[in-house]
C-alpha cells in the first residue's frame, strides 16, 4: 500500500485554521449559481441551475461533472450556491451575535470601554491563551463580556445604548423594536477589526457580519445522493428536501420584493426563509417545530448528520466496522482445549485466510480451488500478482487453476489450528480479546471451553461473542505470542489466575479427591477420557485412591502446601498428593493458590495443560459416578427440626426481652446512637445468630455428605446460606441494612399491630422455602426482591460508565524502564511503580513471601 | 488551629536543595513540568518557606514497601 505511488505523500499538513466563509469566498468556491428549485426535466437529466446541477458533480453513473470531467467515481464534487434575496441569521452564531450586539456601540460600533481598557483586556486575552490554552482563554472572554454588556452610554462617542434582548431562537429586539438581520449585519459590520481580538475572534479569518448569511453555499450533489426506489421512482435526500424549500421561498421573496408588495407579505416570507435556513444548519432547535417529511419523520438535516451516536463523527469516523469477522451465540464445550474455539462450518466458509501461492504448497492450494467456495475446505477467491481480485466460482474454477503459479494469493477457508480472536463485550480489560485455535465444528454456535469464561465473563443464557481472523503474517503472529490464551493465565489485578475450574471440574475433583478409591482399570479409563496418554505415574496397584488418579496430572517435583476451603491441609510432595482435598481454593478461578504455584515453577504451557486436564477430570469423574441434587438433601431429621424449632423460640425471647427492656426506658444506647437504633441492631444480631446456629445444626446433622453439601463444601456453587433459607428459615429481610420499616403507618402491614417491634411484623422469615413462606413473610421476601432487582438494575449501568471513564483516563498511563509510572506526556504519575515497584502477577497479591524464596533457593542448591 | 503536620496521618514533607533538585531532575530525565504538582498553598508546606519551582519531598509510609518517596513541585494557585 505504502509504496504504491498512488498514495505518495505530496503535500503535509502542518496547521489547520478555523475561520468563518465570507461571501466573497462561498461565491469563489461555488461553480454555480442556483436559481431553480427544479430537480430534472422531463427526460429525467438535471436541469441547469437546479439543485441537481451536474456543475456540482454528478451521482449517475453515465453521467460527466460539467466542472471537472470527471465520473461518478472520480469527481468528489462541488459547491454551489444561492443569493438570499434578504440575509438571514445563521443559527449557530447567534449567541455570539448576540454577545456582540450588546456589548459595542449602536452608533459607532466601538466596545463599550473605553481605548485603554480595550488595549489592556486584549492583552490579557492573549496571555491567557499563551499561558494556559483556548479554553481558559474562552472563559477570559466571558467574564470580559459580561462586564461590558450592562453599560448604558458609549465612551467613544457618547450614545445611548439601548437594551437588546434575544427573542429565541433568531430575532433581535432593540427595547420594543425589532432588529431586521439587515440592521444586525450593519451593527457587525460597524465593529473595527482591531476590536474584534476582544471578542476571541481573529479579524484575518472572521468578520463579524459574515455570521449574516447573504448567500448560502450549496453542498455538492455526491453529499446528498437520490435513490432509484424498485418502482423507478426518484427519492431525494432530505438536504435536496431542504434546500429546495430554500430555493421556493428564496424565489417567492425576491418575486414580491420586485413586485413591491406589502411589508407584512415580505416580513412573513423573510422569516419563512430565516426558519427554512435555520432548520438546514439544524433540524432541532429547541424553540422550532423540527421540519418533517410528509410521513411525518423529522429530516435529518447538517447539524444531525454530525452529531451523537450516529453521527458522521461517532458512526462512521470512530466506529469502523470490519471484515473477516464473525459473531454468534455461544455454548461450552469441555472437549475442546481452553484455547480453541469452535467456528460453525458455516462460518468457516465465509472467513477466509490470504496464503501466498509457492512452490512448495501450489498442489496443497490447489486442492482448495477445486473444492470451490461451496465445499469446505475450499477457497473463496484468488488474487492476482497485479491485484486483480477473482471470486472462485464453478465456472471460472478450471481457468483459474490453469493459471495458478507462484505469486498468487488464494484466500482459502478458515481451517483447524487458525488463529482467530475472540471478543466479547464490554472489553474491560485485556482478557476480553484473546487469541484461539480455531476447530471446525458442525451446528451453528461457536463453542468455548467453560474453563475460559471467567476472563471474558461469558456465560451460556444466550451471550454472544465476536471473532476476527487475522489477515497478515504479521499479525498472526503478534496475535500468537501476545494474545495466546495461555499468556493471560495469571491476571495482573490480583496475581491469580483468571482460568480454572469452575462449578462441575472442581465438584469432580473434590468427589476425587476425598472418597474415591477405584479399580486400575476404571482409573485408566477416566484418565484416558480426561485426555492424559501417559499414564506411568499410576501406582500398580488393583485399588487405586482418587488421591493418586490426581496426581498423575502433577509435575513430577510439585511440592506444594496450602490449606483447603475448610481450613485443613493439602500437602503435594514430589507431584503426589499426600494430604488434603483438592478443592476452590485449589484450582478454583481467581483463588486456586495450586495454579499460581504451578504456573511460577513450570510456565505457562505446562500450567495450561494442567489446567484442561484437570478441569477435564473432573467433569469425567462426575460423568462417570453422577451427581444429583435430591430434595431430600434439604431434609433434616426430626432432633434437627426440634433444635431448630428451640435456636428460633430462643431467638424470640430474646428479641422480646429486648422490646421489653426498651419500653421501660432501660435500654443502653450504644455509642452515637439512639435507643431506637440500639435495639435496632441487637434484634438483628440476635436474628442473624439464629440463622448462623441454624446452619451450624445442619452441618453437625448431615451424617454423610450430599451433593449438595458437596457442591457447597467443594465451593463448587452456592453457599451454606442458601442450604440453610432451603431447610431450615429463610431468616431475616434486610432493606438498605435495616429491618423493613415501611408500609402503613407505625406498621409494616395491616396484619400487625401498630407499633409491634416483633421479628414477624419487620421481615423476619422463620419459615423455610421448603415448608413453604406464610403470606406476610412471602410480601417481606417480594419487597426485597423486587428492590434488589432495581438496585442491579440501576447499578450496572451506572458503574460500568464510571468505569470506562477511569479505564479512559488511564489507558495510555504505563510502566517505564526505570520503574516510574509516566502518561502519555512523560509526566511522573508515580515514582516507583505501585509504591513498591512490585508486579502483582509476579508475586503473591502484591507481596514477596521474602520467606519462601529463601527456603526455595536453599533447597535448590 | 493546630498545625497539621504534627498529625500522623500527615506525612513528612522536606524541601530539597537546589543540589538535590538538579540530581532529581537528572535521575529520571525529566525537567521540572514532569513532575507531579503542589500548591504553595497547600497547608502541610506553609513552614518550609517555598517558593515557585521549589521541589517537596514527601517521604510516605507503605504497608508493603515500607517507606515510600515522592517528589511535587511547588506551583501557584491557579
Amino acid at each position: 500500500m505504502i509504496n504504491n505511488p498512488k498514495h505518495e505523500v505530496y503535500k503535509k499538513i502542518d496547521s489547520i485554521q478555523f475561520g468563518l466563509l465570507s461571501p466573497k469566498m462561498i461565491e469563489k468556491m461555488a461553480t454555480v449559481r442556483i436559481i431553480t428549485p427544479e430537480l430534472y426535466d422531463e427526460e429525467g437529466y438535471p436541469v441547469d441551475g437546479g439543485l441537481m446541477d451536474t456543475h456540482m458533480g454528478v451521482i449517475d453513473p453515465g453521467l460527466k461533472c460539467k466542472t471537472c470531467g470527471g465520473s461518478l467515481k472520480e469527481c468528489l464534487g462541488h459547491f454551489g450556491y444561492i443569493t438570499l434575496a434578504k440575509p438571514v441569521i445563521h443559527i449557530k452564531f447567534v449567541n455570539v451575535i448576540y454577545d456582540l450586539l450588546r456589548s459595542t456601540c449602536r452608533e459607532c460600533g466601538r466596545p463599550l470601554i473605553s481605548e485603554k481598557k480595550i488595549k489592556m483586556y486584549i492583552k490579557q486575552i492573549e496571555e491567557v491563551t499563551k499561558e494556559k490554552g483556548v479554553e481558559a482563554a474562552k472563559e477570559k472572554i466571558k467574564e470580559i463580556t459580561n462586564k461590558i454588556k450592562d453599560i448604558k452610554v458609549c465612551p467613544h462617542c457618547g450614545a445611548k445604548q439601548e437594551k437588546i434582548t434575544l427573542e429565541k431562537p433568531t430575532t433581535f429586539v432593540e427595547g420594543d423594536r425589532k432588529l431586521s438581520p439587515i440592521e444586525v449585519r450593519a451593527r457587525l459590520e460597524k465593529i473595527r477589526d482591531e476590536d474584534l481580538p476582544l471578542f476571541g475572534i481573529n479579524p484575518e479569518t472572521a468578520r463579524p457580519e459574515w455570521m449574516v448569511l447573504t448567500l448560502l453555499p450549496i453542498p455538492p450533489v455526491t453529499m446528498r445522493p437520490s435513490i432509484t426506489l424498485e418502482s423507478g421512482e426518484r427519492s431525494e435526500d432530505d438536504l435536496t428536501h431542504k434546500l429546495g424549500d430554500i430555493v421556493r421561498i428564496n424565489q417567492r421573496l425576491q418575486e414580491n420584493i420586485i413586485a413591491g408588495a406589502p411589508e407584512i407579505i415580505i416580513e412573513d416570507l423573510w422569516e419563512l426563509l430565516q426558519y427554512h435556513v435555520t432548520t438546514f444548519i439544524d433540524n432541532n432547535v429547541a424553540q422550532l417545530p423540527p421540519a418533517r417529511h410528509r410521513t411525518g419523520q423529522p429530516l435529518k438535516t447538517l447539524t444531525e448528520r454530525i452529531k451523537s451516536k450516529h453521527g458522521r463523527i461517532r458512526h462512521n469516523l470512530a466506529g469502523k466496522r470490519t471484515n473477516f469477522s464473525a459473531r454468534s451465540v455461544i455454548s461450552p464445550d469441555p472437549t475442546i482445549e481452553l484455547n480453541e474455539v469452535g467456528v460453525p462450518f458455516v462460518m468457516a466458509t465465509k472467513l477466509t485466510v490470504p496464503e501466498r501461492v509457492t512452490e512448495e504448497n501450489i498442489e496443497y492450494l490447489k486442492r482448495y480451488i477445486k473444492n470451490g467456495s461451496k465445499k469446505y475446505p475450499g477457497a473463496n477467491y484468488v488474487i492476482r500478482p497485479d491485484g486483480k481480485k477473482r471470486r472462485i466460482t464453478d465456472e471460472l474454477k478450471e481457468e483459474i487453476l490453469e493459471e495458478l503459479e507462484p505469486g498468487y494469493i488464494v484466500e482459502r477457508h478458515l481451517l483447524d489450528g487458525d488463529i482467530v480472536l475472540f471478543n466479547r463485550q464490554p472489553s474491560l480489560h485485556k482478557m476480553s480479546m484473546m487469541a484461539h485455535y480455531a476447530k471446525i465444528l458442525p451446528y451453528k454456535t461457536l463453542r468455548l471451553n467453560p474453563a475460559v469464561c471467567h476472563p471474558y465473563n461469558a456465560d451460556f443464557d444466550g451471550d454472544e461473542m465476536n471473532l476476527h481472523v487475522p489477515q497478515t503474517e504479521e499479525a498472526r503472529a503478534e496475535a500468537e505470542i501476545l494474545m495466546n490464551v495461555n499468556t493471560q493465565i495469571i491476571s495482573p489485578r490480583y496475581g491469580l489466575s483468571v482460568m480454572g475450574c469452575i462449578q462441575d471440574s472442581i465438584s469432580g475433583n473434590y468427589l476425587l479427591t476425598k472418597y474415591l478409591k477405584l479399580p486400575r482399570k476404571e482409573a485408566v479409563q477416566l484418565l484416558y477420557e480426561a485426555g492424559v496418554d501417559d499414564i506411568s505415574k499410576l501406582p500398580n496397584k488393583k485399588e487405586v485412591t482418587g488421591k493418586e488418579i490426581f496426581s498423575v496430572l502433577l509435575p513430577d517435583d510439585f511440592t506444594y502446601i496450602g490449606t483447603a476451603k475448610d481450613g485443613s491441609r493439602v500437602f503435594i510432595e514430589n507431584g503426589k498428593l499426600k494430604e488434603g482435598t483438592i478443592d476452590k481454593s485449589a484450582i478454583g478461578v481467581e483463588s486456586g493458590l495450586m495454579l499460581r504455584s504451578l504456573h511460577k515453577r513450570y510456565g505457562k504451557e505446562r500450567t495450561f495443560k494442567i489446567i484442561g486436564y484437570i478441569s477435564k477430570l473432573g467433569i469425567v469423574v462426575l460423568l462417570h459416578y453422577g451427581m444429583t441434587n435430591l430434595l431430600s438433601d434439604s431434609d433434616l431429621p426430626e432432633e434437627a427440626k426440634k433444635e431448630i424449632k428451640d435456636i428460633l423460640k430462643k431467638a424470640e425471647e430474646r428479641v422480646n426481652e429486648l422490646i421489653k427492656t426498651f419500653k421501660e426506658g432501660k435500654l443502653k444506647p450504644l455509642p452515637g446512637r439512639t435507643a431506637e437504633d440500639t435495639l435496632e441492631s441487637y434484634i438483628m444480631e440476635a436474628l442473624n445468630k439464629a440463622r448462623n446456629e441454624a446452619g451450624e445444626v445442619i452441618e453437625k446433622n448431615s451424617k454423610e455428605e450430599t451433593s449438595t453439601l458437596l457442591m457447597i463444601r467443594s465451593g463448587a456453587r452456592a453457599k451454606m446460606l442458601n442450604l440453610v433459607q432451603m431447610s431450615a428459615m429463610v431468616g431475616q429481610q434486610a432493606l438498605r441494612g435495616k429491618r423493613i420499616n415501611y408500609g402503613y403507618f407505625g406498621r409494616t402491614l395491616s396484619h400487625f399491630k401498630k407499633n409491634d417491634l416483633s421479628p414477624e411484623s419487620h421481615g423476619f422469615i422463620s419459615s423455610s422455602f421448603k415448608q413453604g413462606l406464610k403470606p406476610t413473610e412471602f410480601f417481606f421476601a417480594a419487597i426485597t426482591g423486587r428492590d434488589s432487582l432495581m438496585d442491579t438494575a440501576l447499578r450496572t449501568p451506572k458503574s460500568g460508565y464510571l468505569y470506562r471513564r477511569l479505564a479512559n483516563a488511564l489507558q495510555d498511563v504505563r510502566v517505564e524502564y526505570d520503574n516510574t509510572v509516566r502518561d502519555s506526556n512523560n509526566r511522573i504519575i508515580q515514582f516507583e511503580y505501585g509504591e513498591d515497584g512490585i508486579d502483582v502477577s509476579k508475586s503473591e497479591g502484591g507481596v514477596l513471601n521474602v520467606k519462601r524464596i529463601i527456603e526455595e533457593h536453599l533447597t535448590k542448591v | 488551629m493546630k498545625k497539621i503536620i504534627k498529625h500522623v496521618l500527615v506525612p513528612e514533607h522536606k524541601k530539597l536543595s537546589e543540589k538535590e533538585k538538579k540530581l532529581l531532575l537528572e535521575k529520571y530525565h525529566i525537567t521540572i513540568r514532569a513532575l507531579p504538582q503542589i500548591l504553595k498553598t497547600d497547608p502541610a508546606i506553609q513552614d518550609l518557606s517555598v517558593k515557585e519551582g521549589d521541589v517537596i519531598m514527601i517521604k510516605r509510609k507503605s504497608p508493603t514497601a515500607g517507606e515510600s518517596i515522592y517528589y511535587r513541585v511547588v506551583v501557584s494557585s491557579e
